[in-house]
């Protein structure tokens, strides 16, 4: 999707704030907000690309807006809801008891298990990288050019990246494609390469600063062998 | 899809009924919530970075698998997991500056760095980093590099997770391996500043 997350190269955002320090959660909503990441996975609400869809189909207005760790919430709620793991009135309605009584303590249940899992999945991880018998159709060293279409649902093929062209620097082999298991697939795992553009390529020579390469992975689908006969590819 | 942007109190409960349902659904408990908080907030953070970079800075070694196989690297520290799966360390030299973003969301190797910096994902930043990174630097950072660098930007677009071997700084030729480490900060290996200089 072409959606209001897609940030890169957007201009009028304004200043970085960057505070002299700043706590690892700010609020105490936000150590329950990070915490149900890893907690609704285990629980089966959604992958770590579906994660990120559920984000993406925020109102563009709140993503800009709101804190960081209410993306999280939103895409809880949204697999909540959508998998029928939530029921939203009963959501809204111990949102308002909450709001009336902020003080009011949460149940309390012993797992320790879940512990168990915290434990384990921090140090373990939860790797992305996929065995696959697809030979890679290119190299390090390849002119490639990124596939300039929209595609519909979640995406990483940032619009910054979309037709133009750079040089494949790095070959990380097949990994879950994101295009597939972010909208509800299986993990189809693609080979994933890192492609060096130049700032002119990607801004224009005008706009571009000087001496300067971003870097930018993609997965062999996003990608096509650059048109070096000449033509604008 | 709201439109609200709602206010502190309102997430606080929002997040809190949810949390609720939550527990009596047996997905969380607030132990669990206790003790990953208590892991990013206590355990993994840069002063893991900060160890692998003073490594490499004394250990030539080291330092080529490091920048062959970041993750096999600091595996020999036990330093991995979580959103550090797969890693690659990018060297910054005296001709060279490499700095880390993620424009689509916040990716950011936790195992080294912990979780990262509110600016980190907020828009201004993912925005202009990839567009304008001597700007950043210099206007947002106080890092005011030489045209002569060249800048490389990484966008951590897949699952790997880039981050940034910070120069070792001038004048540390007797400093300990532990004293290195006290130099090296989040920030310069996110690629936003220079590693500290020693007190003299």
């Amino acid at each position: 999707m072409n959606g209001v997350h897609d940030l890169g190269g957007t201009d009028g955002l304004g200043r970085v704030e960057v505070p002299e320090t700043e706590p690892v959660f700010r609020a105490e909503w936000e150590k329950a907000a990070f915490a149900m990441f890893s907690m609704c996975f285990r629980a089966g609400f959604f992958g770590v690309d579906e994660f990120r869809y559920g984000i993406e189909q925020m109102h563009p207005a709140v993503y800009l807006l709101s804190p960081y760790y209410e993306h999280w919430v939103h895409t809880v709620e949204h697999y909540g809801q959508a998998k029928g793991l939530l029921d939203m009135d009963e959501l809204d309605r111990r949102t308002q008891y909450y709001l009336e009584h902020p003080d009011a303590s949460l149940p309390q249940r012993d797992d320790p298990d879940l512990v168990a899992f915290i434990e384990a999945v921090v140090p373990a991880g939860a790797p992305a990288g996929r065995e696959s018998e697809k030979a890679p159709r290119f190299k390090v060293g390849d002119q490639v050019t990124v596939r300039a279409d929209s595609p519909l649902g979640h995406t990483r093929r940032a619009r910054y990246t979309r037709g133009r062209t750079g040089e494949i620097v790095l070959a990380h082999g097949t990994f879950i494609y994101p295009d597939s298991a972010g909208n509800g697939g299986g993990d189809a795992p693609e080979h994933v390469y890192t492609v060096k553009f130049t700032n002119a390529e990607l801004w224009g020579p005008d706009t571009a600063e000087p001496n300067g390469v971003v870097y930018f992975d993609v997965w062999e689908p996003y990608i096509v062998p650059a048109d070096t006969t000449g033509a604008a590819a | 899809m709201s439109e609200h942007v709602r206010t502190q109190e309102e997430i606080a409960a929002r997040v809190k009924a949810l949390e609720s349902i939550l527990i009596e659904k047996g997905i969380m408990t607030t132990a669990a919530v206790d003790r990953l908080v208590e892991i990013y907030e206590n355990e993994v953070g840069p002063q893991l970075g900060a160890k692998v970079v003073a490594r490499a800075w004394t250990d030539p070694d080291f330092k080529q698998r490091l920048l062959a196989d970041a993750t096999g690297a600091c595996a020999e520290f036990g330093i991995g997991g979580l959103q550090g799966e797969d890693m690659v360390v990018v060297e910054n030299t005296a001709d060279v500056h490499n700095v880390i973003v993620c424009t689509l969301c916040s990716c950011y190797p936790w195992p080294v760095l912990g979780l990262p910096p509110n600016w980190y994902k907020e828009p201004a930043y993912r925005a202009r980093v990839v567009k304008e990174p001597r700007k950043v630097l210099r206007d947002e950072f106080g890092y005011d590099l030489p045209g002569s660098v060249e800048v490389r930007v990484w966008d951590s677009s897949s699952e790997m997770r880039y981050w940034v071997l910070p120069e070792r700084p001038e004048g540390t030729g007797g400093l300990s391996e532990a004293e290195l480490a006290g130099l090296v900060t989040r920030d310069s290996m996110i690629g936003v500043g220079p590693a500290a200089s020693p007190v003299s």
